[in-house]
């Protein structure tokens, strides 16, 4: 440690000497290093931009949750034959939320393409009847000055609807919504919510911005006819999905007659797995991405290692000196490790500060769109700092010690002469 | 015991197919605070004879005992802490670092036996203050004289109290003057007991010492002490 201290003053005073030897190589380097720097940074955040971007997206429609939608059986059972239909009864919710404990909320949804009106614009559109747990459950929040249906709603069967924001959008223009009757299937109903934007990946029947969404007892009291479209439930922990899913359809299976192992019989479509595999693919981009940057970085260390090359050369009378004074292989290797390093380190925080600079410019612009909100901004980490300082260590290291190997196997002697 | 005791020296350098004997069979015993020329025409085989006494090279054939220890088959980490301990080398060129000053080149050998930097800056202050550098330890060797770089180098050789001061053409590179103010250092050393052998074709700058080794064509030709 004593003898690194003297030396890095040392090695301060050589780079100083090297600087102004070969400016324009140094220079270059130096620049190489930080477009590798800059590189690797940026392509890193951008895959961490991309990652939150899909992740927000996969969660749009809810974290977890799973859809249930009537089948046919393909297997006969219990003397009944294949090819059933088997439909979802409104009694059915209950016995679930009764019979399975891993089921944390609950929702029906009754659904149908209906023209939704106000004034003079009509717009044709999925209008859907749920429970109030439902808004929740599917990330359905209501803009400021609004609320989701609740449960006096429920039970009163009130006529009172949450728009999609797109939906009131056509409906109203940028106008309010909000304590306005729109007219759906001649019966009129108040504007309770409107929702939120949100960012939406997965979806079935349509995205939740055109939808018009009133209470199941309303839709009921409409269309008697009506059966269950789907079912939405979200387990109590991720980890209990699997219990949850063999569960339903065990209870669902007694009830309505089908073999429990026929997963047909009822449509499913468990989210956690598509959130799962949009992690992945997130993080795999993200490495790649990262593979690519370290590349880059890598091209500028080849730079540094040639400069370091040809600096041993340039010193061998210095180091067989040093040698003859009695100088250790460690003691030889040290100062070029440490300016390859300094060359690197120079570099790399240059090109992370204007890394830094264009991810938060990037952000304070103000970009609404479409390509933006799916692949998200430039988002720097700790994560990438500790990556990034990790490669950068790594190859300026690397630049260094090898050159440096080659100073410690001079030939005293030989180098002596050298001139 | 021999400060130096060479047996059956032998140094082949191969340059391509051709084998070139550089040093056959030298015999040399040097004592304690002798001051050894070596003197030979150039090709003799000085320059090999000096690496091997400087622990900078090894001997293809012989045995050398430099302080009672066996030098032979060392490696390259050992070699270097021998050199550290027991050599100080004075180069024809100096050979200093040009971007550090005189007290940082005289502090490098305690650097590298991992001296403290207190000790280091009071020992090369002192040594530096001897050969009358006192005023010039901050100045680059860009900005001293030739012979002020060499009291600078022989400074450096002195630092770690060597075993022996091993010379090679130390006035070579001087005018007249500045030799004559190294040669008479040297010879101030070897009144206060320090051991010196030094390299020259100068046979005037030889007289001085206190025995002359004759060299030629890798041979000892004559070994002749100064009648004292």
């Amino acid at each position: 440690m004593r003898f690194a201290a003297a030396e890095i003053a040392l090695v301060l005073r050589l780079f100083q000497a090297d600087l102004a030897h070969q400016r324009k190589r140094i220079a270059l380097t130096v620049i190489a290093i930080a477009w590798g720097t800059l590189s690797i940074v940026l392509l890193l955040s951008f895959g961490e931009g991309l990652k939150r971007s899909l992740s927000k997206g996969a969660r749009g429609m809810g974290e977890g949750v799973a859809v249930v939608w009537p089948g046919a059986t393909t297997r006969a059972f219990m003397g009944l034959p294949s090819g059933r239909r088997i439909a979802i009864r409104e009694e059915d919710a209950e016995l679930l939320r009764r019979c399975i404990p891993e089921i944390e909320t609950l929702s029906l949804e009754y659904a149908r393409h209906i023209p939704v009106t106000a004034g003079t614009k009509s717009v044709n559109t999925r209008v859907r009847g749920v429970e109030p747990e439902f808004g929740e459950m599917r990330n359905l929040h209501p803009q400021a000055g609004g609320r989701f249906l609740n449960a006096p709603d429920m039970a009163q069967k009130r006529r009172v609807v949450f728009l999609g924001e797109e939906l009131a959008r056509d409906l109203y223009g940028t106008e309010d919504a909000v304590g306005r009757a729109v007219q759906i299937n001649q019966s009129s109903f108040l504007v309770v919510g409107v929702a939120r934007k949100k960012l939406m990946m997965g979806m079935y029947s349509g995205h939740d911005r055109t939808q018009a969404t009133i209470p199941a007892t309303s839709f009921k009291a409409m269309h008697s006819d009506a059966e269950v479209g789907n079912l939405v439930y979200r387990p109590a922990r991720p980890e209990l999905s699997g219990r949850a899913k063999a569960e339903l359809y065990r209870v669902m299976g007694r009830k309505h007659h089908f073999d429990p192992e026929d997963t047909r019989a009822l449509g499913l479509w468990d989210t956690l797995e598509m959130q799962r595999i949009n992690r992945d693919v997130a993080v795999g981009v993200q490495i790649f991405l990262g593979i690519i940057g370290g590349l880059t970085l890598f091209v500028g260390g080849m730079g540094v290692a040639n400069i370091m090359y040809a600096v041993v050369k340039e010193r061998t009378r210095e180091i067989g000196v040093k040698m003859a004074l009695g100088a250790k292989a460690r003691q030889v290797m040290l100062p070029f490790v440490l300016e390859a390093l300094l060359m690197t380190v120079i570099g790399g925080i240059l090109g992370a500060a204007i890394a830094l600079l264009l991810i938060f410019g990037l952000a304070a612009l103000p970009l609404e769109n479409e390509a933006f909100d799916l692949l998200g901004r430039p988002t720097f980490s700790p994560v990438i700092a500790v990556t990034t300082a990790l490669v950068l260590g790594t190859i300026g290291a690397a630049a260094g010690y090898f050159p440096a190997r080659r100073a410690a196997f001079v030939d005293p002697a030989e180098s002596l002469r050298y001139e | 015991m021999m400060m130096i005791e060479m047996r059956a020296i032998r140094k082949t350098y191969r340059t391509g197919r051709v084998e070139v004997e550089a040093l056959r069979d030298v015999n040399l015993d040097v004592d304690r605070n002798e001051f050894v020329a070596i003197v030979g025409p150039s090709g003799s085989g000085k320059s090999t004879l000096m690496n091997l006494l400087g622990c900078l090279d090894t001997p293809t054939a012989g045995a050398y005992r430099l302080s009672g220890e066996s030098v032979a088959g060392l490696d390259r980490n050992r070699l270097a802490e021998i050199r550290n301990r027991h050599i100080g080398f004075v180069f024809q060129n100096f050979n200093l670092l040009p971007y550090a000053s005189a007290l940082e080149n005289v502090e490098l050998p305690l650097l590298f036996a991992g001296l403290p930097a207190n000790e280091r800056n009071e020992r090369a202050t002192a040594i530096l203050e001897k050969v009358d550098l006192a005023d010039r330890m901050h100045h680059k060797p860009g900005e001293l004289s030739g012979g002020q770089m060499q009291r600078v180098a022989i400074a450096r050789a002195l630092v770690n109290r060597p075993t022996m001061v091993l010379a090679d053409e130390p006035t070579g590179n001087l005018d007249s003057v500045s030799g004559r103010g190294i040669v008479g250092l040297f010879q101030e050393l070897h009144a206060a007991g320090q051991t010196i052998v030094m390299i020259t074709h100068d046979m005037a700058i030889a007289r001085i010492a206190s025995r002359v080794v004759q060299i030629r064509d890798g041979e000892i030709v004559e070994d002749k002490s100064a009648a004292a």
